[in-house]
């Protein structure tokens, strides 16, 4: 049961993280594609469509790996946690069916026109299709958010006659304040993925001479949008998730910030690494006080260490947890400078030429996405050791017929399916990179769609 | 409510196998039915622009499963646990090779990724099958309501089952062939010339094996568990729904010889309404019997969510569905008529 439940945990672990790589993505690009596409019906100007048109391309092989990556998703919770399906299904389905009947036909739907229908649809079309991807896969991205933020901080439940959680008021469920926190921090990082993804690609062709015109392009809408992204994932958005941490799972905060002891004047560690069996910090860079003026706007103020806490209600990885926050928070701080120098040399009109904010604007790509990760790490690790926070734990949410050697099988398999599809997906957006956004080597296509532009 | 919401589900997984069951049905006649390159991406831009949107029906009616009755959802997805998992894998490497056979040229990566789409819709369809027939056939519920079955035991449909038995391997292949039908009546309506009359032929043929697998499930089903034709006699105007698989069914073969293709497709839909609405109705009220006791298992009142939720849900739902139904509408009519070649060479930039 113990090596089961262990197994079931690292299948959903590995399965949602492999995932998110690609909603991420597509949920910023489909913002640039979106401000692209306005561009280019504002001033007519090819270049602008092309620029969407290359995007696009890389937006259509995202989604798809994240549509058949998140299939699994939805079927995990039935399959691999059904105790916690057939007691929670009648909150969380609804927000997991509207995601269904909502945002995933109209993603698809215009996702198909926008890639096979250029022609077909017309300038405005083409531009309204973009809109609607944007609108859908934000979308769904909000009732994912709001399933995760009901298990963050279940609200609008009542406990119906057979000891399952039953909706008693859907507006509750959907406007969980969890729910509007947690999703503002979360699509402000998928904009910085996408805009740092664009910037990356648009430093890399300048740096090798090659599409340089795309280029530039793509660094203008990549530094400006990332620049106002940054800021936003911080403040009011990362301050006012962390508020709702500190309010609602005080012992989560205390963990992630790795204070074991209750202290007034509570110091904010940068660096160091928890040590869980003595109970301390080794090797703290701290700023004193700062803990309580963040949390509670006071230098003074209380706040609750690990010690004020029951043992079995301590997150069950207080390591992970501490540095996958700090991951996040530290990256969140660099791209905020990065971006920040690379907005003034682009005001400026010194970031074509200086070389350096190029190399490290390309060298940033990686970065987003473990940072969006840790994000996440910090969240689901963070609600531990609750599968719905003070309502269940993890242990009583698990399938108890499937045994820890069919979960070996498949968890292997995805293990498996999921390299290849990885290796796939960097060798494709490889060559649509070196390919370009220029005009395709076929010389009458790219003669026909001219002449249709114009 | 809960008799409405088993109705809405049913509605929707019937809309899941009438969309995406032509392109699984494209997939599994492709090898066949297109021989060269150009003709197979013409198979491809048949279905390239809806696929992902027929696949999200599964996506949409899993989902609204799950929120109506969350007790099925649980109990049906742990103990078909191996199935399901393979059936992912399946829809992952289906994806696959949809999206990314014409992205780099080159024989042997579309050679490939040809067979890949082929293997993976033919596995699909016969899974599809099997999973139908196990709910008719029930699954062994232990006294906590809980199951697992693996693969296959001894192949009986009785007692300590397996996923696969004779009856369920004889319902997916009677699916593999349904579906085959429903693709080549498709493949004929999208398009002209050679690719038309060799997906015309072919479905001459499946049409055969379709009637003879809806002959041979029908008798069995009613041998195996005594209660499926409770239903028929309690309430007889219920006869109506194989009436609509036989009309379909035989309208599918008059308009193929006519060469109306497009309404041998519509025929084909129907048929497979009309197959799926007899099985729904045979079991209402239940929803997984159990193969241990037939008057056991769960049925609607004991799986389905409590009322507030599934009032609410009926608001969302209706609206949602109208949007569905206009965009579906919208992108079929923006990619309406049949596929050529010229056009083929005109997108090839994606």
């Amino acid at each position: 049961m113990e090596e089961a439940l262990t197994v079931h945990r690292l299948q959903f672990a590995f399965t949602i993280t492999f995932h998110y790589i690609f909603p991420q993505l597509t949920m910023g690009l489909a913002l640039l594609i979106f401000v692209l596409k306005s561009l280019a019906l504002k001033t007519k100007n090819e270049h602008w469509n092309r620029a969407a048109h290359f995007w696009g391309k890389i937006f259509g092989v995202s989604f798809a790996i994240g549509v058949v990556t998140g299939i699994p998703m939805e079927f995990q919770f039935g399959t691999n946690w059904s105790q916690f399906s057939k007691l929670a299904g009648g909150v969380i389905g609804q927000t997991l069916a509207m995601e269904g009947v909502f945002s995933f036909f109209l993603e698809s739907s215009f996702l198909g026109l926008f890639l096979f229908g250029e022609k077909r649809l017309g300038a405005v079309g083409h531009w309204f299709s973009s809109m609607m991807m944007l609108v859908g896969s934000w979308l769904s991205g909000y009732l994912i958010v709001a399933t995760d933020a009901w298990m963050q901080h279940p609200v609008g439940y009542a406990i119906v006659s057979d000891h399952s959680f039953g909706l008693q008021s859907f507006w509750a469920l959907l406007l969980n304040p969890w729910a509007l926190w947690q999703f503002s921090h979360t699509i402000l990082g998928a904009v910085q993925t996408g805009s740092f993804t664009m910037a990356a690609i648009g430093a890399y062709y300048l740096l090798s001479r090659e599409h340089e015109e795309y280029g530039k392009t793509f660094l203008r809408v990549g530094v400006s949008v990332g620049l106002i992204a940054a800021v936003l994932s911080l403040f009011p958005t990362g301050d006012g998730q962390g508020r709702m941490v500190s309010i609602h799972q005080p012992a989560t905060l205390a963990a992630m910030e790795g204070l074991f002891q209750t202290q007034q004047g509570a110091p904010l560690a940068i660096l160091g690494q928890p040590d869980v069996q003595r109970q301390r910090l080794d090797n703290p860079l701290i700023i004193p006080g700062a803990l309580s003026f963040l949390t509670y706007k006071a230098w003074a103020a209380q706040v609750y260490g690990l010690d004020h806490f029951e043992r079995a209600d301590w997150p069950d990885n207080i390591s992970l947890l501490y540095f996958s926050y700090h991951i996040m928070i530290g990256l969140g701080t660099i791209f905020i400078a990065i971006q920040a120098l690379s907005a003034l040399l682009l005001w400026r009109k010194k970031l074509f030429q200086t070389k350096f904010m190029l190399w490290i604007l390309m060298l940033a790509l990686p970065f987003p996405f473990i940072a969006n990760t840790a994000g996440w790490i910090t969240a689901e690790v963070g609600r531990q050791p609750w599968l719905i926070y003070g309502l269940m734990r993890t242990r009583e949410g698990v399938s108890p017929l499937v045994s820890a050697g069919n979960a070996w099988f498949t968890l292997i398999g995805f293990l498996g399916m999921y390299t290849v599809l990885g290796i796939l997906f960097l060798f494709l957006v490889y060559r649509e990179i070196e390919h370009g956004p220029g005009p395709d080597q076929n010389p009458s296509a790219a003669a026909r769609s001219y002449a249709a532009a114009g | 409510m809960g008799t409405i919401w088993f109705c809405l589900v049913a509605i929707m997984l019937a809309g899941y196998v009438i969309l995406d069951g032509f392109d699984i049905g494209a997939g599994i006649l492709h090898l066949w039915v297109a021989r060269t390159d150009v003709e197979r991406r013409i198979v491809l831009r048949s279905i390239g622009p809806v696929w992902s949107g027929n696949e999200v029906w599964l996506l949409a009616a899993g989902g609204t499963l799950y929120f109506a009755f969350p007790a099925l959802y649980a109990a049906a997805f742990s103990g078909f646990y191996l199935p399901l998992m393979i059936v992912l894998w399946l829809l992952i490497l289906r994806g696959c090779s949809l999206e990314f056979r014409n992205h780099v040229g080159g024989h042997i990566w579309s050679v490939f990724w040809d067979a890949v789409f082929a293997f993976s819709s033919i596995l699909l369809a016969i899974f599809y099958g099997a999973a139908l027939g196990n709910v008719v056939r029930g699954v062994p519920f232990s006294s906590e309501g809980n199951f697992f079955e693996p693969l296959w035991t001894n192949f009986r449909p009785r007692g300590q089952t397996g996923i696969l038995d004779w009856y369920t391997i004889l319902v997916g292949v009677a699916a593999l062939a349904t579906l085959a039908l429903h693709g080549a009546t498709w493949l004929a309506f999208k398009t002209e010339g050679e690719l038309n009359a060799r997906s015309r032929r072919c479905a001459s043929v499946v049409w055969c094996v379709v009637v003879a697998g809806t002959v041979a499930i029908t008798i069995s089903s009613f041998r195996l568990p005594p209660f499926l034709s409770l239903n028929f006699r309690a309430h007889p105007w219920g006869f109506v729904f194989p009436v609509l698989a036989i009309v379909g069914l035989l309208g599918t073969k008059w308009f193929l010889r006519a060469h109306a293709d497009g309404t041998a497709f519509l025929f084909s839909s129907l048929y497979i309404v009309g197959m799926l609405t007899s099985v729904t109705f045979s079991l209402y009220p239940n929803v997984l019997p159990s193969s241990m006791n037939p008057f056991s298992g769960l049925n609607i009142a004991n799986a389905k969510a409590a009322d507030y939720g599934l009032k609410i849900g009926l608001i969302w739902w209706v609206i949602g569905m109208a949007l569905v139904a206009v965009y579906t509408i919208y992108t079929f009519r923006s990619f309406a008529g049949k596929i050529s070649a010229e056009e083929d060479e005109d997108e090839k930039v994606y």
